[in-house]
């Protein structure tokens, strides 16, 4: 069977399984943010503690991904579901990128800015929402965009512990020796990781139109 | 002179150190009068800048007090206190972000004035620093000169009626063509609008120019209060070098001449 038979073929799998796969990263991503943007503004007011959180998500990326589901398996709750523990170890493999973008992005404001800013009157909130997360903004897109991308390829592997999502296909075809249900899964993955790339580099490009404009 | 009421804002015995023991201010004592321009004169890492910033507690002192209007800025809401002082700065600090009105009404609207104001008052205060609404109104700020720039920090800080005004060498960075015509028009705008401003610099030229009196600083310490006829005049130890200086360029434009 072709390529294009199979999708044709499989057609409710195929859509069953993106959505699966999309519901997989759009959650963790979600969390990844709720979580990795309070935290990185958080680095930016108490920098004694960057090297720790950071350092500290350093090593969680160096873990395998598929050790990883295999170490959460046990956890209480966590453990049960096999999509809870999928969203658990992708959003924490998010969230590195997610923190350290925002982090940096509010630790790139001009010096100067931030004077006139607080000399002005501003008060700590209104520095953060009105001067610093504006000004950082296409650093933390950026950071969001990378995630996504890492997090859409990651996610193939949740189907090793039987959360679902895309990478059915391919420990399927893995097992079967067969390159076309391999494809199946890998290149709709692929395409999901190319949109989400585009997308956010389109709003990144957008958010950077409105900071660092040229001259004409 | 010292405990007059007549003092805008008022130094006694300010002590600033930082971590506990380096001392960047020693036992200052100074007051500026309402509506006058004093100069803060020093060199580089003399203490100026920070005396400046003592006054809106963007440092605050370790001991002594510092009054403005009247209070000490310890009994102040901080908010309020910056809010009630302008504010400038070499690098101007506009906000990127905004477009030139936007920035001009960033205190104002902080304030929650109503549109009809800050529209009003935008258009003021950018008049009074020689820059037309219509046309620089919706400028972000790198699409502005370095002087244009500094002239929307200056409408900045100017634009919620502050009785009181900071500067720190707002004209530093300018090429000497600007410079002088931005000194120029400081020195207009200063006669109509009679506010207290102190003016950090270490230029003796500028400083002689600008202030109504100029307040040496040196390592920390005031060394004197002068007008800027006494300063040349003066027989100081600390004020012979500034004057010096002065003289001799003075003289090497003269023998060209």
């Amino acid at each position: 069977m072709s390529l294009p038979d199979f999708f044709v073929a499989h057609k409710r799998e195929v859509l069953t399984l993106t959505g699966e796969h999309l519901w997989l990263v759009g959650i963790s991503m979600l969390l990844a943010v709720a979580i990795g943007v309070p935290l990185g503004i958080l680095l930016s007011r108490r920098p004694a503690w960057k090297s720790l959180v950071l350092g500290g998500n350093n090593i969680m990326q160096t873990i395998p991904s598929l050790a990883l589901f295999g170490l959460l398996l046990p956890v209480p709750w966590i453990g049960a579901r096999a999509d809870r523990l999928a969203i658990l170890a992708l959003t924490l493999y998010a969230l590195l990128p997610v923190v350290r973008n925002t982090y940096t992005g509010i630790a790139g404001v001009e010096a100067p800015v931030r004077e006139a800013a607080v000399a002005m009157g501003l008060t700590p909130r209104q520095l953060l929402w009105q001067v610093e997360l504006p000004l950082a903004s296409n650093v933390i897109v950026a950071g969001i965009r990378t995630a996504t991308v890492i997090t859409v390829g990651v996610a193939t592997i949740a189907a090793a512990i039987g959360a679902g999502g895309l990478g059915e296909f391919i420990f399927r075809g893995l097992a079967m020796v067969d390159n076309n249900v391999i494809l199946a899964g890998a290149i709709p993955a692929a395409l999901m990781a190319l949109f989400a790339d585009f997308v956010l580099g389109l709003i990144q490009r957008s958010l950077v139109r409105t900071q660092v404009r040229t001259h004409n | 002179m010292n405990d007059s009421p007549a003092a805008a804002i008022e130094f006694a015995h300010v002590t600033y150190r930082i971590n506990g023991n380096r001392m960047l201010i020693s036992d200052l004592n100074l007051s500026v009068r309402y509506g006058e321009t004093l100069m803060l004169l020093g060199r580089s890492g003399s203490g100026k800048t920070t005396t400046l910033k003592l006054i809106n507690r963007l440092v605050s002192q370790s001991e002594g007090q510092v009054i403005v209007d009247g209070r000490s800025t310890a009994e102040w809401d901080v908010i309020q206190l910056r809010r009630h002082i302008g504010y400038a700065i070499q690098e101007a600090g506009l906000f990127p972000h905004y477009d030139v009105e936007d920035n001009v009404a960033l205190v104002p609207r902080l304030e929650r004035w109503d549109d009809a104001r800050i529209a009003a008052r935008v258009r003021e205060v950018l008049h009074l620093v020689g820059l037309p609404f219509e046309q620089y109104a919706g400028r972000y700020p790198d699409e502005l000169s370095g002087g244009q720039r500094q002239r929307v920090g200056l409408a900045r800080a100017l634009a919620a009626d502050p009785k009181i005004l900071l500067m720190d060498e707002p004209f530093g960075a300018l090429d000497p063509i600007t410079r002088a015509e931005l000194q120029h028009e400081f020195l207009e705008l200063k006669k109509t609008l009679s506010k207290t401003i102190v003016f950090v610099t270490h230029d003796v030229a500028e400083a002689l120019m600008l202030g109504d009196r100029i307040a040496l600083i040196d390592s920390g310490k005031l060394k004197g209060i002068f007008a800027p006829a006494e300063f040349l005049r003066s027989r100081h130890e600390a004020v012979q070098p500034y004057v010096n200086a002065f003289r001799a360029t003075q003289q090497i434009l003269n023998s060209g001449a």
